[in-house]
């Protein structure tokens, strides 16, 4: 009896093979041209832009054609500095981002702990489904809708409440319409905290709010500082919703807005602009080291 | 742990008053898409279904509608290209700066959408001296769409078993097809939740839109915003806004079902 070897063929030679080869010897190679493109359009649209907005709050408007003259001049940043106008709308901005985000964290708590552990699997499925689904809907129609609940002759009016737009009707529609960011990582957290723990604490003869405040809580910080990571940024951002229910209040988004749009000054919401960017970067760098930024 | 009945109790109200703080707005919405009223009053005296059809044939509304969707595909393909090649070099690679490079397909999302907004503005405008359109608008969204397709491409390639690429290999295919029968269609479906979400948050973008497309492209919800104020127009923008939810709802919800399936796998 002969032995009957199968020879495999060599696969073609072909320039798609030599390519991958090539890859397989160099792997920088492979990764350059993997993350060129993409890191490439991240750079230059966002790295390069924000760099080139701070040079922009440097320059300024000439005030008879409206165009934007590269002569440097540190008035813009000044005038944030000392303009109480820039003062006050800073200060009640951040004021209306940490409340938004205080809001959020309370409602979010309570009800993302009753979808992760306190109800059956069933129950917990359909609760999950009826409260995520409505918090995706459009932005806009949220924001709109708050305008016709806090509208004269509204919902609320016909509740005999009245506050109208203004501080206190913006700082509900915010709270409402960043309630998914929060509420998403809070659930997840809670997801993750393992029962096996929880248990351990109760056999221990922990009593829940001591098991809460010692084993659940600790394990949820990352969790929660990713929400709040979320409602504090859009909050200081914004100025749709403003617009849409806040009245005549100012925030540092509508003056961003005025500065770009209505005055047509560049170079000031530029300078603006950079009261929000450092505070979120402030921000993230603080909350760097409890691994939130890996949860968002 | 155990929960006693008031515990429990206490959480039913907390979890109904959360329902209710959610459900509320949406349905007022609803509601006054039917209402006869001309204005945002409440309760409606009547209902009519008479909007619905002055709304169907809004021109304004209806092209608004024709360049979302435009803006949102061309948007999503060019961040499913983008996000696709971030995710693969993330998971393969190992090296210095991979922090930063995370942090930067993040930072479009998660600086507030005016600050992405004005330094666009101001890049294409001041610094590049374009004109604000179609196109300008389209780099835009898809700066911020990346990040959804990374997510989803991302966290499905930590669950593959790396075995099937070495046995690709082993059985002498390259590189290039190993991926295209091997790893692509594994990672199909969360491309596809992952373009539904970058879909729809691009067609609810208003932010960034405004910023960075100029005055002669509307959208839909840029259409939405500027007939809000007008007088007699919040009929038809009822009715435009409950379609809009519906719009942005269904591909989320389908997306999530998408991930869960996969997930159960």
């Amino acid at each position: 009896m002969t032995a009957s070897t199968t020879v495999l063929a060599a696969p073609p030679e072909t320039g798609v093979r030599r390519a991958s080869r090539a890859l397989d010897r160099h792997p920088r190679v492979g990764l350059a041209a993997l993350l060129g493109l993409p890191l490439g359009w991240l750079v230059v649209v966002y790295v390069v832009s924000l760099g080139f907005l701070l040079i922009t709050a440097l320059w300024q408007t000439d005030s008879f054609t409206n165009e934007v003259r590269t002569e440097w001049t540190l008035d813009n940043l000044a005038r944030i500095v000392t303009q109480d106008l820039y003062r006050a709308v800073t200060v009640r901005t951040l004021g209306a981002a940490l409340l938004v985000t205080l809001i959020d964290v309370a409602i979010a708590l309570p009800v993302g702990y009753a979808m992760a552990k306190v109800f059956g699997p069933r129950a917990r499925a359909t609760l999950v489904i009826a409260f995520l689904m409505p918090l995706w809907a459009s932005y806009l129609v949220k924001a709109y809708a708050w305008r016709s609940i806090f509208i004269e002759g509204g919902l609320l009016s016909s509740l005999g409440i009245t506050p109208g737009f203004g501080e206190v009707a913006t700082i509900v529609t915010l709270a409402y319409i960043w309630l998914p960011y929060v509420v998403m990582p809070i659930y997840a957290g809670f997801e993750r905290v393992p029962d096996s723990l929880v248990e351990a604490s109760s056999d221990l003869g922990a009593r829940n709010l001591r098991t809460f405040a010692a084993v659940v809580l600790p394990l949820m910080y990352p969790a929660i500082i990713a929400g709040a990571i979320f409602s504090f940024s859009l909050t200081l951002g914004d100025y749709i919703a403003v617009r849409i229910v806040g009245g005549s209040t100012q925030f540092l988004g509508t003056l961003i807005y005025d500065n770009v749009g209505v005055a047509g000054n560049v170079p000031m919401a530029a300078a603006v602009a950079l009261v929000p960017i450092a505070v979120i970067l402030l921000f993230l760098l603080a909350v760097r080291r409890t691994g939130a930024l890996r949860n968002l | 742990m155990r929960i006693s009945k008031p515990v429990r109790r206490a959480f039913v109200a907390i979890v109904a008053l959360a329902l209710a703080f959610v459900y509320v707005p949406l349905l007022v919405v609803l509601v006054n898409a039917f209402s006869t009223s001309q204005a945002l009053a409440w309760p409606p005296r009547s209902l009519t279904l008479e909007w619905w059809g002055r709304a169907a044939q809004n021109a304004g509304a209806w092209q608004a509608v024709g360049t979302s969707v435009v803006v949102a595909l061309c948007a999503t393909a060019i961040a499913l290209v983008l996000g696709t090649l971030c995710a693969l070099a993330l998971d393969r690679f190992a090296f210095f700066g991979k922090e930063a490079v995370n942090l930067l397909i993040v930072l479009p999302i998660a600086l507030p959408g005016i600050v992405t907004g004005i330094v666009l503005n101001n890049l294409f405008r001041t610094g590049l001296g374009l004109t604000l359109g179609l196109g300008t608008l389209i780099v835009s969204h898809a700066t911020f769409c990346i990040v959804t397709i990374y997510n989803n491409a991302f966290a499905r390639l930590r669950r593959l078993n790396g075995n099937l690429v070495d046995a690709s290999a082993d059985l002498g295919a390259d590189r290039f097809t190993t991926f295209r029968l091997v790893t692509l269609p594994q990672l199909r479906s969360a491309l596809f939740a992952g373009a539904l979400l970058a879909f729809g948050l691009s067609f609810d973008e208003i932010i960034v839109t405004q910023f960075t497309a100029g005055p002669g492209v509307t959208t839909l919800p840029i259409w939405i915003f500027q007939n809000m104020f007008r007088p007699g127009q919040a009929p038809i923008v009822n009715v435009v806004a409950v379609v809009l939810v519906i719009v942005s709802i269904v591909p989320i919800a389908l997306a999530q079902r998408l991930e869960a399936r996969a997930e159960q796998r």
